[in-house]
């Protein structure tokens, strides 16, 4: 690579390598399809991620519709609804929400926050995404396979997971194992250009401690991932292997239907650490992320800076490194070592600490803001209630003594919806809304936008507000139908119908967003390039949507944070980070 | 302390020597590994993730070792093999070890020509390179022909726990895929390198990015961590 020397600009020192030629589509094809463009392999994760999402939502549909009408609708038997139960798990969590965080938000944004033309290998890139395709369509396959997909559970734990009991035992785990495996090799791909992306190709000036908290919490989560799926990977190929050759790495001696099958000498814990040491590190996979967008929403739209940047990048550091050293917390009832436990309620309690230095930040960058209620901002603030309400649940679940008798009840449920569900899905929303003008360079619907909000957050409420009640009663999670008990008073069903009915209602809202989505795009307001007045690189691009290779002829040059809102004595009310400082003439950043 | 900061601003973070030139690199502007290029980032976080995968692997199986109720099959007299009427215990793996070991040998060759910029030595080594590997492949392939022809399986075999032919097929079967996956990667580049790819800077066919010989030490980063997995492997499995 040819060097460019760049003269050096009021302490930013001068580039240190050259430009690398970007790919030019010369087609539609290329252009729009098989695009190498982050931007187009954004989009079209995030199309993907969410049709998928949408199928998980019918699912949680049926399974609401089962729960709070017991025996009114016959196309859902016991195994129909172990089957949605597993699919919609598996989807929500990986196929759409690590996909569209990391897939669709870190493709859009890491390139553009950090000020690089794309992505540092696109074409790897694009490989990524028709991988990930290719695992989502395996997914879908599974629903018309004979047997239908897996009912396992989304942990799919053995030895049920691939015995006869369980629904979709022929095929349906078999794709489901190959899906993940795929799903893993594309999340690889992708995952190593976001890293190497955020680590080595930053414009001028932009040092790790300028970029916005998005970037950071994308980075983490993507660093992360790449160290928690090899455990899922090897889990699956171990399981599949279990199912398909006859191996019992999982499968311990045991009788089905009568007859001794012939696994033996397995593990069903090993599965389970296997599992989980992918699985925890999951749940901040999907919301750090939403951590980083979440501050940036809240400071653009309180005209603030964020509070307390660094320790905010630090808490983002601190929880992704504990996050890999509390998986057991996940199986208190699994037949551990009891010390294990102590160990591991201890690990999880501190992860309390850095997660509540973020939420008093967020508090204390809204203190005495200039706090605009936009649509975003409304979102934002939705995430802090809801995940601090989640937050709080877990406290509850990571204490052994606590956690045994409410294992397995709806009590579980709802803590893991509110600070994994509904707080990220707040988070994504919110971003969405926030970078939409970005994107397609029109406003969303604003009256449309704040109905969908509303609906979105009072049902989300409830919906999983009285569930902590009904598992605090012991209503077991994962139960077809719970028929007559004398722990759960007929008031209870009551409250399933009600639940029921909000998530019809709420599913509906998201169909109101949709049509925004689509309508917008063609009829919305048009944006201009920065209608929020953010500071962040993304907001200053020559041109909107950004255009192929992002800045023009020129690479932008950062002179500060991201998070200059309201500085005293400057001009405007927000400082970009591409703005010289004051008496510095431009014309020294082109050689 | 005061020292450095004082220091002229031209000086690059990357020539301060020690802890202070890395947290001086990690605070600097455009790149966290100075003099590092991006391809040779991808790869050694490629292989940290990798890293995961193969310790996985392996846990799994010391787990699985540890906890069988069932006599667990003594690995050297399993690979042992007679040879002139001798019976050698681990021969095979041996001569596989020292066969992958001789083909980090000629890979880091291979890189110091490359920098070098001699086409035709470097394109040989590799080529060796690739032949040792395959020589490794085949020799497994028999490996797993003597053990299938004594009734090892995955599911069972004659000398006690099951899960001794599991993690055999299992973890040799991914190390080999990775040895075969690197093989087939060292012929193409070893073509590109004979052809004269990376003196004039020929575009790849796919990523059309230009290719430089930093990708034979790429490569040869690759290598050298499958022959470290195999050093474990050959340890934990066959020695233990």
């Amino acid at each position: 690579m040819v060097d460019i020397p760049f003269d050096e600009v009021a302490g930013i020192p001068p580039a240190e390598v050259g430009e690398v030629e970007l790919y030019h589509p010369h087609s539609w094809w290329t252009r729009y399809v098989f695009s190498q463009d982050a931007k187009v392999i954004a989009v079209q994760y995030s199309i993907t991620a969410m049709s998928i999402g949408m199928v998980a939502l019918v699912l949680s549909w049926m399974m609401r519709l089962q729960l709070g009408f017991p025996g009114t609708f016959s196309f859902i038997d016991a195994n129909q609804y172990l089957q949605f139960i597993t699919m919609h798990g598996m989807i929500m969590v990986i196929y759409l929400l690590t996909a569209l965080f990391l897939g669709g938000f870190g493709n859009y944004l890491i390139p553009l926050m950090v000020g690089a033309r794309d992505m540092v290998f696109p074409y790897v890139n694009m490989l990524s995404y028709w991988v990930y395709l290719l695992a989502v369509l395996v997914l879908v396959a599974t629903f018309f396979v004979p047997g239908g997909p897996t009912g396992a559970g989304w942990t799919l734990y053995p030895p049920q997971a691939i015995l006869s009991g369980t629904p979709g035992q022929d095929w349906g785990i078999v794709l489901m194992l190959a899906s993940l495996i795929l799903f893993i090799i594309g999340f690889t791909m992708g995952g190593l250009n976001y890293v190497v992306t955020v680590l080595q190709a930053r414009t001028r000036g932009m040092t790790l401690m300028r970029m916005p908290l998005t970037v950071w919490g994308i980075f983490t989560a993507t660093v992360m991932a790449l160290l928690a799926f090899p455990a899922l990977f090897v889990a699956s190929v171990m399981l599949l292997l279990d199912r398909l050759l006859g191996t019992s790495f999982f499968m311990p001696t045991l009788v089905e239907m009568g007859q001794l099958t012939k696994y033996g000498g397995g593990s069903p814990i090993l599965f389970q650490h296997l599992f989980w040491f992918f699985g925890h590190p999951e749940v901040y996979i999907v919301a750090l992320p939403a951590f980083g967008i979440i501050s940036d929403l809240i400071s653009v739209h309180a005209r603030k800076n964020i509070f307390g940047y660094r320790m905010m990048v630090w808490a983002i550091v601190a929880i992704g490194a504990l996050s890999f050293v509390v998986w057991a917390h996940h199986m208190y009832v699994s037949g551990m070592n009891p010390y294990f436990g102590f160990f591991f309620a201890t690990t999880t309690l501190i992860i309390a600490i850095p997660t509540a230095i973020k939420v008093y930040n967020w508090v204390l960058t809204l203190w005495r803001g200039d706090i605009h209620l936009t649509v975003p901002m409304l979102f934002a603030l939705a995430f802090i209630i809801t995940f601090v309400n989640g937050g709080l649940t877990g406290l509850f679940l990571g204490n052994v003594v606590v956690d045994v008798p409410l294992s397995d009840t709806m009590f579980v449920v709802a803590h893991f919806h509110m600070v994994m569900g509904i707080a990220p899905i707040m988070a994504v929303f919110g971003g969405l809304y926030h970078w939409y003008p970005k994107v397609t360079g029109r406003m969303l619907n604003e009256a449309l936008g704040r109905f969908h909000f509303w609906v979105t957050f009072i049902g989300a409420y409830a919906i999983f507000f009285p569930m902590h009640y009904l598992g605090l009663l012991g209503m077991p999670r994962r139960y077809h139908d719970i028929g007559e008990t004398t722990f759960v008073p007929a008031s209870a069903h009551d409250l399933n119908a009600f639940m029921s009915v909000a998530a019809l209602i709420v599913g509906f809202a998201q169909l109101v967003f949709l049509f925004n989505i689509i309508w917008s795009l063609f009829k919305g307001k048009e944006a201009g390039s920065n209608p929020w007045g953010a500071a962040s690189l993304e907001w200053q691009t020559p041109e909107t949507p950004p255009g192929h290779g992002n800045w023009g002829k020129d690479l932008p040059i950062v002179y500060r944070w991201a998070y200059d809102y309201s500085v005293p004595g400057a001009a405007g009310d927000f400082v970009p980070q591409n703005e010289p400082p004051a008496g510095l003439a431009t014309q020294g950043a082109h050689p | 302390m005061t020292e450095t900061t004082l220091a002229a601003p031209q000086t690059s973070p990357g020539t301060i020597p020690g802890l202070r030139g890395i947290a001086a690199d990690w605070a600097s502007d455009q790149r966290a590994f100075k003099h590092v290029s991006w391809g040779k980032a991808m790869m050694w976080i490629f292989l940290l993730s990798d890293t995961f995968i193969f310790s996985c692997f392996l846990l799994s199986y010391m787990t699985a070792r540890m906890s069988t109720t069932v006599p667990w099959p003594n690995p050297s007299e399993v690979f042992a093999l007679n040879l002139g009427g001798k019976h050698i215990p681990l021969i095979l793996i041996a001569i596989m070890t020292f066969i992958l070991i001789s083909s980090s040998g000629t890979m880091a060759m291979a890189v110091n020509f490359g920098y070098r910029r001699d086409r035709a030595k470097t394109a040989a080594l590799m080529l060796a390179t690739a032949a040792f590997g395959a020589t490794f492949v085949g020799m497994q392939a028999f490996e797993w022909t003597k053990l299938i022809m004594e009734g090892v399986r995955p599911w069972g075999n004659p000398w006690g726990a099951p899960q001794f032919g599991a993690c055999f097929f299992m973890i040799t079967g991914f190390h080999g895929t990775h040895v075969t996956i690197g093989v087939i990667f060292l012929i193409a580049v070893a073509r590109k390198v004979w052809r004269g790819d990376f003196d004039v800077e020929r575009r790849g066919f796919f990523t059309s990015r230009r290719g430089y010989y930093e990708i034979v030490e790429i490569m040869g980063l690759y290598w050298h961590f499958v022959d470290l997995v195999w050093v474990f492997i050959f340890a934990f499995f066959y020695l233990w």
